[in-house]
């Protein structure tokens, strides 16, 4: 080996800040070529990007309806990351959230208003919370992977939604097009100033989530857990109860995500409820630190970028495959510095600047 | 680290000033090209279930829309690859907000979307393709496929061999049954002994999927695909087992030269272009059509070298007998799968009745489910 990763044990906020300026800098630049091969300007492009994501009224409110799962979803997770406990299952959490949800509002579409959107909400974080806690039991009792049990938990949730959709709950009155019947207007959030409540839960979930995370007993047993076993079975930490209990919250959090999502979005259930916001929580989880406060600005801007690059596809009439490309190249120059934030190259001869190209 | 900090603050400014120095001179250029912009302020978008380059489906709405910039110059939108789900309804809200008054949606399951938008804005004028709902902004329009899918099963019917024909089908919705339908009377009345085969592949836009189908039907001894999906994918597995096909949407010999017959085409620019024309003359109202091969929305793609002897000449006269009315493709005695009567002889079924059709004819095999 000529170099080594060594994990940076301290790194100055002027660097660190200094390091993510230049990739965004070096990601506008690439895309730039990018956009240039498109045979478009890349400064127009990119300004339309920023007036597609902030430019009206309507435009913020879209990033804002973007926003609000990606927040929920990425403080669900930020809880299992916390302890180090891989939940790659957002996806079938919010799924399974969301067919709890959307079984009350089409079962009892007639009941008032509030009462039947409370009893989809805890219908919705009572699924996905025992959907996490699959996982969690076998990692608790058995030690399995976690990894791998949450990824399978997804396919299997989003093929029960593919049955009901095609089977027992298609609409008779599609004619045969397999969908799921709308919802009546009791089982529909309502707006607050133009954009659905969702956006008020969410701010409200990432202040309770941050004092839960750094002032409460379950939220530090949580954090020692991740850092160490051992120190928090030294320190009495019930590590069986603690999984469960943090993967209850993890799980719970993103099916009220599903909940918002078939209630306020959708008005009803399909295949297509994620949007795969499970998994690009996972980036923005990351990219947030699993820090309650960084979620929020970084789910915003991650957002507004999805906003966008639907934005540029309209303007510009770019194919959806290259705003795919371009949303993706400024993501992995983004993830790119947060490496070498977190971590730095030590040459251990003389070629160090061989290997960073190759890096780079 | 005060050499780091300017460095830093150096790379900010000169940021700042790249994206406020572009915006006062590109603001306006970054909404379509301004110099492109014709004498009215019509902004027609289209939004499209699959890529626009499927060379199928979509491709074909797509290539109505480029004909349409073309004769009337105005300007154009698309969204591309657009799940029939709730993004739809985002989508035609940002087509709004960028200054569509026209929209085109082009797929059944756009419906219920466009119908919610359209309620929502009165003053844009909605037009829906293959669905049946209609408002006084938003218009249903489809063409009989029946009447070239007809044409296309007299081509299969005449090659097939072992008179098993195969077909990959989309959704069983009444759409697609009745071109399985009409596909299979098609093939019936110049050989009443081959049997139609239907999978279901549940998706418009699914390639691999529709190739898989294709192939499980040629496993099962058909020698001629047929299909009602939007991908070549069956195309080429006939090609690759050295079979027949039938394409559908556009001309497919490209994909499958040694395979591909004809197709049932689309050509959706005339269509596109009078009701454009309607609205910028202000007579447009909503309206509910289903246009033949007559007004020349639907058509039967010229036959390639691949297409049996003698198939022209019984394509042709087929055609011009369903343009002069003498041939009606639903016309009794009809039998259902199970044998029973379902259209006397001496009727004929109605456009209603053929519309929302949702049982096969005798002599197609597969399941509605």
């Amino acid at each position: 080996m000529l170099f080594k990763i060594v994990k940076r044990s301290e790194i100055s906020k002027e660097k660190s800040i200094c390091i993510r300026i230049l990739a965004v800098l070096l990601a506008l630049i690439t895309s730039g070529i990018f956009i240039l091969l498109l045979d478009l300007n890349p400064l127009e492009v990119y300004w339309a990007m920023v007036q597609g994501a902030f430019g009206s009224k309507y435009r913020i409110e879209q990033t804002i309806i973007k926003a609000i799962p990606l927040i929920i979803t990425s403080l669900g997770i930020a809880v299992a990351f916390k302890m180090k406990f891989w939940n790659i299952g957002g996806e079938g959490q919010i799924i399974m959230g969301a067919f709890a949800a959307s079984f009350f509002a089409l079962r009892f579409p007639d009941l008032p208003r509030p009462l039947l959107l409370s009893l989809m909400i805890i219908a919705a974080v009572v699924a996905g919370g025992l959907w996490a806690l699959i996982p969690a039991f076998f990692k608790a009792q058995f030690d399995t992977n976690e990894t791998i049990v949450t990824l399978m938990l997804n396919y299997i949730a989003l093929k029960w939604i593919t049955y009901l959709q095609y089977g027992p709950w298609r609409d008779p009155a599609a004619q045969g097009f397999p969908k799921i019947p709308n919802f009546s207007e009791n089982a529909i959030l309502p707006d607050l100033l133009g954009v659905h409540i969702g956006w008020v839960i969410a701010l409200a979930l990432v202040f309770i989530m941050y004092i839960f995370m750094n002032h409460s007993k379950l939220g530090f047993e949580i954090a020692v857990l991740g850092e160490s076993e051992n120190t928090a079975r030294y320190a009495g930490v019930n590590i069986k109860k603690t999984i469960l209990l943090a993967l209850a919250i993890s799980g719970g959090l993103c099916g009220l995500t599903g909940m918002i999502e078939v209630s306020a979005v959708c008005n009803t259930l399909s295949v297509e409820v994620t949007g795969g916001v499970g998994f690009t929580a996972i980036v923005t989880t990351w990219l947030g630190a699993l820090s309650a406060p960084i979620i929020l600005v970084v789910s915003f801007l991650f957002a507004a970028l999805i906003q966008a690059g639907s934005f540029i596809q309209t303007a510009f009439g770019i194919p959806a495959a290259a705003a795919q490309i371009l949303e993706g190249m400024i993501l992995f120059f983004v993830l790119g510095s947060e490496f070498f934030v977190r971590y730095k190259l030590t040459k251990n001869g003389g070629f160090s600047l061989n290997l960073k190209k190759e890096v780079s | 680290m005060k050499k780091a900090l300017s460095l830093i603050l150096v790379l900010i400014l000169s940021l700042s000033l790249i994206v406020t120095g572009c915006s006062s001179s590109t603001s306006k250029g970054s909404q379509g090209d301004a110099e492109q912009a014709p004498e009215n302020d019509i902004k027609v978008g289209f939004v499209y279930v699959g890529p626009a380059g499927d060379m199928g489906w979509s491709w074909a709405h797509d290539q109505g829309r480029l004909y349409l910039e073309e004769k009337l110059g105005v300007v154009t939108m698309y969204k591309e690859s657009v799940p029939e789900g709730p993004d739809v309804e985002k989508v035609l809200n940002d087509m709004i907000d960028l200054g569509a008054n026209v929209i085109f949606t082009t797929s059944y399951g756009f419906m219920d979307y466009t119908e919610k938008v359209a309620k929502e804005n009165p003053d844009i004028k909605f037009l829906h393709c293959s669905g049946y709902k209609q408002l006084d902004n938003m218009s249903n329009y489809f063409g009989r496929m029946i009447e070239p899918r007809y044409l296309s099963g007299i081509v299969a019917g005449m090659k097939t061999e072992t008179d098993i024909i195969g077909y990959v089908a989309a959704f069983p919705l009444p759409e697609v049954i009745r071109g399985i339908n009409a596909f299979a009377l098609g093939v019936q009345s110049v050989n009443p002994d081959a049997v139609v085969k239907v999978k279901w592949v549940n998706s418009w836009y699914d390639p691999a999927r529709e190739k898989d189908a294709a192939i499980a039907l040629l496993d099962e001894g058909a020698d001629v695909i047929a299909q009602h999906a939007d991908t070549p994918g069956p195309q080429q597995a006939a090609e690759e087992r050295g079979k027949w096909s039938i394409g559908y949407n556009a001309d497919m010999s490209e994909m499958a030269p040694n395979a591909y017959m004809t197709a049932p085409v689309w050509n959706w620019g005339a269509y596109y272009v009078e009701q454009v024309q309607a609205v910028i003359d202000g007579t447009w109202e909503s309206s509910s059509v289903w246009l033949g091969m007559k007004d020349g929305v639907v058509d039967l793609a010229p036959l390639t070298k691949n297409a049996p002897e003698g198939a022209q000449e019984a394509v042709d006269k087929a055609k011009e007998e369903i343009i002069n009315g003498t041939l009606q493709i639903f016309a009794g005695p009809l039998k259902d799968q199970t044998g029973t009567v379902r259209v006397p002889e001496g009727t004929v079924m109605t456009d209603d009745e053929v519309w929302s059709m949702d049982w096969f004819v005798e002599g197609v095999e597969g399941e509605i489910n």
